[in-house]
């Protein structure tokens, strides 16, 4: 008995073994299926993974118009404060007052691309970009506002 | 046709002529340890490329691709970094033992130089014990690697050297074991007369099964000796940091690493010239015309060009295979492996008794 499980050790050894030498060769021989990206080469056509994530931008239609309330919700979800909202109140034409996003302060340099305050937002007002190009010669560089000049709230969004 | 045979004759001539047999003996002396150096720095920097450009395309990378044409100076440069580099001495370290272990290792791969038939008539010493030279020879580089992790006065080193003094002690059983099934079937040990005894085909078609067996575990075990992965226990880069060369820098780190090199090189060369037939040309039977287009390939290629394919082979391996424990690699050897050796030993000497193989 011993010696047929000595002898059938080796040979699913030999086998496994052999199993994987089988695969790498075949990787050595098709070298189309190499993955390795040449970058600074195809920065015109860069092959991204869809969920990859570069930094926070915010979604802004034709009309200059974004979907964030001013409601905090990102700045409560990031890990490590890298987002500041500064609400301000719009006085609305009927005299009503109301809380709106006055600047959407956003910390790069802080950011860990944890996609956090992408899901905590209510409105979908967020996004992940690609772009990961961030290097900059002044630190004061990687502090931005999200918000465009002039933007305004949706109509609709609450 | 082109032969290593016919320059060195001229040359021989050449000498001969001109000066007096005291100087000829002088000359070619100077430029065997030329010949050697020069080789040792061009195996050097080939094999690190092939090694990362093998790694890379089997893990599907590119490997290097940006210092020169396909990053083929990438080795050169890299020597050139390492030779800028401070070769630092610790201070608890035993200066005379730490600064002589990485000339050990190499004087050693370089006297192993000496046996192995590069080509037909192209040997720097054809003596009639070369099998027996090679696997004693082989055996002095653990002292090397032990005095660098004794001397480097380092708890990881020291670990790293012990670890390799167990594995090559034990796994030169089973390489010795596999090397003497091919002098049971040639009967001699001179390295000349292994690869002409070839001459009708390799010893790994004649010789059946029991040859090919003995060739695999050979190339294992020259794997362990030579201190590589799967069975880089010595390194371990994962627990030991660098094992038994932690504390080297610079060009001394630079002649340990060459030396790995130039040690598969070598285990390589002994493989082809037992098994696959040395500077043989392949021969299939009575095709006269297929042997006639086989001998116009030169000795030398066919050599080159074995010794290649075993390193490549090597190369695969070490890129495919898990890491074995300390433990576990004790357990091949003397588990599995020299069984397997001693039982297949067995065998072949049954076989060459009774005239068995072709």
């Amino acid at each position: 008995m011993f010696i047929k499980e000595y002898i059938s050790d080796i040979y699913h050894a030999v086998k496994s073994l052999l199993t994987g030498m089988k695969t790498t060769g075949g990787y050595f021989i098709r070298p189309g299926e190499i993955i390795t990206q040449q970058y600074p080469e195809n920065r015109a056509d860069l092959n991204l993974s869809e969920r990859f994530r570069g930094e926070v931008v915010m979604i802004h239609d034709e009309n200059n118009e974004h979907a964030c309330t001013g409601c905090t919700a990102c700045e409560l979800a990031c890990p490590n404060a890298t987002i500041k909202i500064i609400t301000k109140f719009d006085v609305s034409p009927d005299g009503k007052k109301k809380k709106a996003l006055d600047t959407f302060v956003y910390h790069l340099e802080l950011c860990t691309m944890c996609n956090l305050c992408v899901e905590a937002c209510p409105t979908d007002a967020i996004k992940m970009a690609q772009n990961f190009e961030h290097s900059v010669y002044d630190r004061s560089k990687l502090t931005k506002k999200l918000n465009q000049p002039g933007s305004k709230i949706r109509e609709g969004v609450e | 046709m082109f032969s290593l045979e016919g320059l060195t004759n001229s040359l021989q001539q050449w000498l001969n002529a001109h000066f007096s047999s005291t100087w000829v003996l002088v000359i070619e002396s100077l430029l065997v340890i030329l010949l050697a150096i020069t080789l040792f720095a061009i195996l050097g920097l080939v094999l690190v490329l092939m090694e990362r450009k093998v790694a890379a395309h089997m893990q599907i990378r590119l490997g290097p691709n940006r210092v020169g044409p396909m990053g083929m100076f990438q080795t050169t440069a890299d020597t050139l970094k390492l030779i800028m580099k401070e070769g630092l001495t610790p201070d608890g370290a035993d200066k005379f033992l730490f600064n002589l272990a990485p000339f050990v290792v190499m004087i050693v791969a370089m006297l192993l130089l000496a046996p192995i038939p590069f080509a037909q008539n192209f040997q720097i010493w054809d003596i009639n014990i070369g099998v027996l030279f090679v696997s004693a020879v082989s055996s002095i580089s653990v002292i090397g690697i032990l005095m660098a992790g004794w001397a480097s006065n380092n708890k990881y080193s020291l670990l790293g050297a012990m670890r390799s003094g167990a594995q090559i002690v034990s796994y030169e059983l089973s390489a010795g074991l596999s090397i003497i099934t091919i002098v049971v079937l040639t009967g001699s040990l001179q390295l000349s007369d292994i690869v002409s005894s070839q001459q009708n085909g390799w010893w790994i078609f004649k010789g059946h099964i029991p040859a090919f067996i003995a060739f695999v575990i050979f190339i294992i075990a020259v794997t362990a000796e030579t201190n590589r992965a799967p069975f880089d226990m010595a390194e371990a880069e994962s627990e030991l940091t660098a094992g038994f060369h932690t504390e080297y820098s610079g060009m001394k780190f630079a002649l340990f690493f060459l030396a790995e090199y130039i040690n598969i090189f070598i285990v390589c060369a002994i493989g082809a010239t037992l098994f696959l037939g040395g500077w043989m040309p392949l021969h299939i039977g009575n095709l006269e015309g297929f042997n006639h287009i086989m001998d116009y390939i030169p000795s030398s290629v066919w050599f080159f060009g074995k010794v290649f394919f075993l390193i490549f082979l090597i190369m695969w391996f070490r890129w495919t295979f898990p890491r074995l424990r300390i433990d576990q690699l004790l357990n091949l050897e003397w588990k599995y492996l020299l069984p397997i050796s001693m039982l297949n030993l067995l065998l072949v000497t049954i076989m060459a008794i009774m005239g068995w193989h072709f």
